[in-house]
């Protein structure tokens, strides 16, 4: 009898992401989702650039690296070129949120029928810790060295709030993946925003708080507990936004 | 076949486009291009295809990228501002061996120039255009004709070669109406392809679009393998008209709207009892080198006419090897020469008077 096993979705490959790194468990519930499914088969993913450029190899279905920040646009080609198929886009915080905002927000607006899996550790990991659009206030990054200074460097985006405001988009919610009971929900609302694509319904955006222990230079157990003390306060869990479930922006 | 009708350029790039299966067009407005778009716009949702207006050229070219992916005959169109704006699309659909057309309906530049039309973005077309060794396969219609009979020509040929084309024409072309007799309809009845990401259906190892490379061996690898493609299209894509060349002295080149009024001067020095003929290059990348070559055997000098500041000229230097001289008429910034401002250029390169 199997008791655990490895997503079907997730291939053999070795992952290189740094040791306490979240990015694994993301993927891993990614993969759960498309597995539970059972849409491995028609589905096609979009990598980033940034720290998961190379999630091409590890997730088993069919799969496109994009240009930094672009993702949204490649799914966009594809899902109207491939209706049937289920796409969607891994991308973190500086992709997603800096250089692709604008595709991030014209693919929210039009309801492109795709998942977008968003991670925001707040940093910009693969190039070696800068400071990312979704930096805390005062936090200490490579670019940032005597804290994220507001007034010159303004304020961290706040994704899922800032899409909740559009008419367009289906489902915006934020998870983190920091303690089993916040992973077992971001399981359920990663699975939400893949069955929503396949019943037809939009863009649905799930925005996951991950831990860089690397760049943040902290032990993997003090990097969780500073998405609970430091993270979570700054931006709250929660559905923001679920259109077929009548809930607008504001109401959380 | 046989049915002539009175359309614009850009057009009948677009009903063209639609004749040879493709289904897909997304792009951004942009001056002088704009009524392909629109034509897109009207047509595509009627036949079942994509039509999309992008947030901007950068999402536009990474939405054909996207398309492309899925191995779906896909295609944008812009003017000069706009493609430098996709550029860093280009070179990664270059990156990961992807076909696809990219219309370029030219204006002056450089910055945001002006709207009227020009060949300034030769440099940009023939020698890549974004970042990394890559090329384009790119044609150059003179006509409103050719406008529709390149457009097949080089989606068959991206697809041939599984590479990006372009489709470089002018906004003079672009706006211009003339008789135009349309390409039949094209099956676009769609086979797989081996390469596309379309979903593994758990018969298949998973497919992977990409270009990035981080083992340095790897990347040269693919590097010398596409050169070599590029090779084999030197050898046998390059496409010409020769006008008057058999007895000429003197070979006017030139393309596009350039070579419609070249032809005129043309032929009022042959009037003049001057030898004088043209290549014509429709295939810009690769460039008709060789016939350029050939003619250096024959001819005492060549006369660049571009609208430019003078690109194409250096391709004529080299495909030559300097051994004639070559004399540019060129005007830039939307202005075109006259057929008298050639005619004085090739009175020049003839040793005569250029006043």
């Amino acid at each position: 009898m199997i008791v655990f096993e490895k997503p079907k979705s997730l291939t053999d490959a070795e992952l290189h992401y740094c040791p306490g790194c979240t990015h694994g468990i993301i993927h891993r519930l990614v993969a759960e989702a498309i597995d539970t499914l059972g849409i491995e088969g028609r589905t096609i993913g979009i990598a980033p650039v940034g720290c998961a450029v190379m999630a091409y190899n590890y997730f088993a279905c069919d799969m496109v690296e994009a240009a930094h920040g672009r993702a949204p646009a490649v799914a966009t080609g594809i899902k109207r070129s491939l209706p049937e198929n289920i796409v969607f886009t891994y991308q973190g915080d500086g992709d997603l949120a800096s250089i692709g905002m604008a595709e991030t927000v014209h693919a929210a607006t039009r309801n492109e029928n795709i998942t977008v899996i968003f991670v925001n550790n707040a940093i910009y990991g693969m190039t070696g810790g800068q400071m990312a659009p979704t930096s805390l206030p005062g936090q200490i990054t490579q670019t940032s060295p005597y804290g994220r200074d507001v007034k010159t460097a303004g304020y961290p985006v706040k994704v899922a709030e800032l899409l909740s405001a559009l008419d367009g988009p289906e489902f915006i919610a934020r998870v983190a993946v920091n303690n089993v009971k916040n992973v077992k929900n971001a399981k359920k609302i990663i699975q939400k925003a893949f069955e929503n694509q396949i019943e037809g319904k939009g863009f649905s955006l799930v925005e996951v708080i991950s831990a860089c222990p690397t760049n943040w230079g902290m032990t993997p157990q003090n990097a969780l507990k500073w998405i609970d003390e430091k993270m979570i306060p700054y931006y709250p869990l929660g559905i923001f936004k679920d259109k077929s479930e009548g809930k607008e922006a504001g109401e959380r | 076949m046989g049915n002539k009708v009175l359309m614009k350029g850009n057009e009948a790039i677009a009903e063209a486009a639609i004749r040879s299966g493709c289904r897909h067009y997304l792009g951004y407005p942009i001056t002088p291009q704009t009524e392909l778009a629109a034509y897109m716009a009207k047509r595509m949702p009627k036949i079942g295809g994509v039509f999309l207006q992008a947030e901007s050229e950068i999402a536009a070219i990474n939405m054909v990228y996207g398309v492309a992916a899925t191995g779906r005959r896909v295609m944008t169109s812009s003017s000069s501002p706009g493609i430098s704006l996709k550029q860093e699309g280009i070179s990664y659909i270059a990156g990961s061996d992807l076909p696809c057309l990219i219309v370029n309906v030219q204006r002056g530049g450089p910055g945001l120039g002006g709207i009227q039309p020009s060949q300034s973005d030769y440099f940009q077309a023939t020698k890549g255009g974004g970042h990394g060794d890559y090329h384009l396969i790119v044609v150059a219609p003179s006509s409103v004709q050719e406008m529709a009979q390149l457009t097949g020509l080089a989606f068959d040929l991206a697809e041939k070669y599984r590479m990006p084309a372009m489709l470089l024409a002018d906004g003079t072309v672009g706006q211009m109406m003339e008789p135009v007799e349309l390409p039949e309809e094209k099956d676009v009845e769609f086979t797989e392809k081996d390469w596309a990401v379309t979903g593994t259906k758990m018969q298949r190892p998973h497919h992977i679009v990409n270009s990035l490379y981080l083992v340095p061996d790897e990347l040269e690898r693919k590097n010398f393998e596409r050169f070599e493609r590029y090779r084999r299209i030197q050898e046998t894509e390059a496409r010409y008209e020769s006008f008057l060349m058999d007895d000429a002295e003197i070979c006017v080149v030139a393309f596009g709207i350039a070579a419609r009024v070249s032809k005129n001067a043309v032929l009022a020095a042959r009037a003049e009892g001057l030898k004088v003929g043209m290549i014509r290059p429709i295939t810009l990348w690769p460039f008709p080198s060789q016939a350029l070559k050939e003619a250096a055997d024959r001819v005492k000098g060549f006369v660049s006419v571009e609208l430019s500041m003078g690109q194409m000229i250096d391709d004529i230097k080299l495909a030559i090897s300097c051994r004639k001289p070559v004399e540019l008429v060129n005007r830039a910034g939307g202005m075109i020469m006259s057929p008298d401002e050639v005619l004085a250029g090739i009175r020049k390169m003839n040793g005569g008077d250029n006043q």
